[in-house]
């Protein structure tokens, strides 16, 4: 993965409009936050393989960016988004990783559902 | 430290890496005391945080790498029987009840084991973990009680030695020190952050981290006190 560009994101951002894609978007702080210290509440949510068709999407900030997608009847909605890159499957990967490396959020787009 | 017999040692875990940090010591002695072992690998880790920055991997590219990784960490410990079970990482407690039971005992019914190394449920702090073990137990408390293998389960929760006492079973893993940091080393992506801080630490002659690496230690599950 490449450290975010915004032009070329936007590009790749605009070649998945208006089309049926499946969606990853996952934010995490890890399973473990809350055992190594009691006081962090531990949060996390992910969909995969979720079908939608959205008519725009933005990257928009400074590093770390966020992306919107919008859709006919709603929205998805990533922020903390470091780093992107079109897959040899060609699926749009794009994810957020921290300063030790892991990873915070992620959002993914394909033409073909993601594997399990 | 020469363990005792066993038949066959089935050792069960939601993740690739969960065997290097508290039993890949004991696997490779009872391995080296040609003891049969098999160890089933429910998920692939497909959802692990540790991808570098700059990153190492995506998303989609780990589950690849963490499945070399496991073999690499079997082929250290001399596991000849890996099984990858094909689930996926964060949802094991999410599958069906009975599907995870039926699991469960066709492996018992494969290995025929006489020891079971699993989490201990409610003890084991990531939620793949605990649904392991409670499929694994509840699997085994439906044997009639003659037949049933031992269960070793592992407990690592900050309340488990206040609610549990300490562990039973102490292995001294000394003389299988070079097996366990080579599956340590095995899963180097998840583990490149512990291993660094745990050269620093033997470094400086802490104890604790030489303790690391010649104790294991487990519970012998008790139905007597059934978690359920």
């Amino acid at each position: 993965m490449e450290l975010v560009n915004v032009e070329q994101l936007q590009v790749l951002l605009n070649k998945f409009a208006n089309e049926d894609v499946y969606i990853h978007l996952e934010t995490t702080n890890g399973a473990y936050a809350s055992h190594f210290d009691e006081k962090v509440f531990n949060a996390g949510a992910f969909i995969r393989n979720v079908m939608l068709r959205y008519e725009l999407g933005k990257v928009a900030g400074e590093a770390p960016h966020r992306v919107g997608l919008k859709l006919p009847h709603g929205w998805v909605y990533a922020q903390g988004i470091t780093h992107f890159e079109l897959d040899e499957h060609d699926r749009l990967l794009m994810a957020g990783h921290d300063q030790n490396g892991k990873l915070a959020v992620a959002l993914q787009i394909s033409k073909t559902p993601f594997t399990y | 430290m020469t363990l005792p017999m066993e038949r066959h040692v089935l050792v069960v875990f939601p993740h690739p890496d969960d065997e290097a940090f508290g039993v890949s010591g004991t696997i490779a002695t009872y391995v080296k005391q040609g003891i049969p072992v098999t160890y089933a690998c429910l998920t692939l880790g497909e959802m692990g945080r540790n991808l570098g920055n700059p990153p190492f991997a995506t998303r989609e590219t780990l589950p690849q790498i963490r499945k070399e990784e496991l073999l690499a960490s079997a082929k250290a410990m001399g596991v000849t029987d890996l099984r990858m079970m094909g689930l996926r990482d964060k949802t094991v407690e999410f599958e069906d009840d009975e599907k995870m039971v039926e699991m469960m005992e066709n492996l018992i019914e494969d290995t025929n084991p006489s020891l079971v190394i699993t989490f201990y449920p409610n003890y084991a702090v990531h939620p793949d973990h605990d649904a392991t073990g409670r499929a694994m137990i509840r699997a085994i408390r439906r044997m009639p009680k003659e037949t049933r293998p031992t269960i070793y389960a592992l407990a690592f929760s900050n309340d488990s030695k206040e609610v549990l006492g300490e562990p039973d079973i102490v292995h001294n893993i000394k003389e299988s020190r070079e097996e366990k940091m080579g599956a340590m080393r095995a899963h180097i992506s998840q583990t490149a952050w512990m291993l660094e801080e745990m050269d620093k630490r033997l470094a400086d002659g802490e104890p604790e981290a030489e303790n690391w690496l010649h104790f294991e230690r487990f519970y012998t599950y008790d139905f007597n006190k059934d978690f359920e």
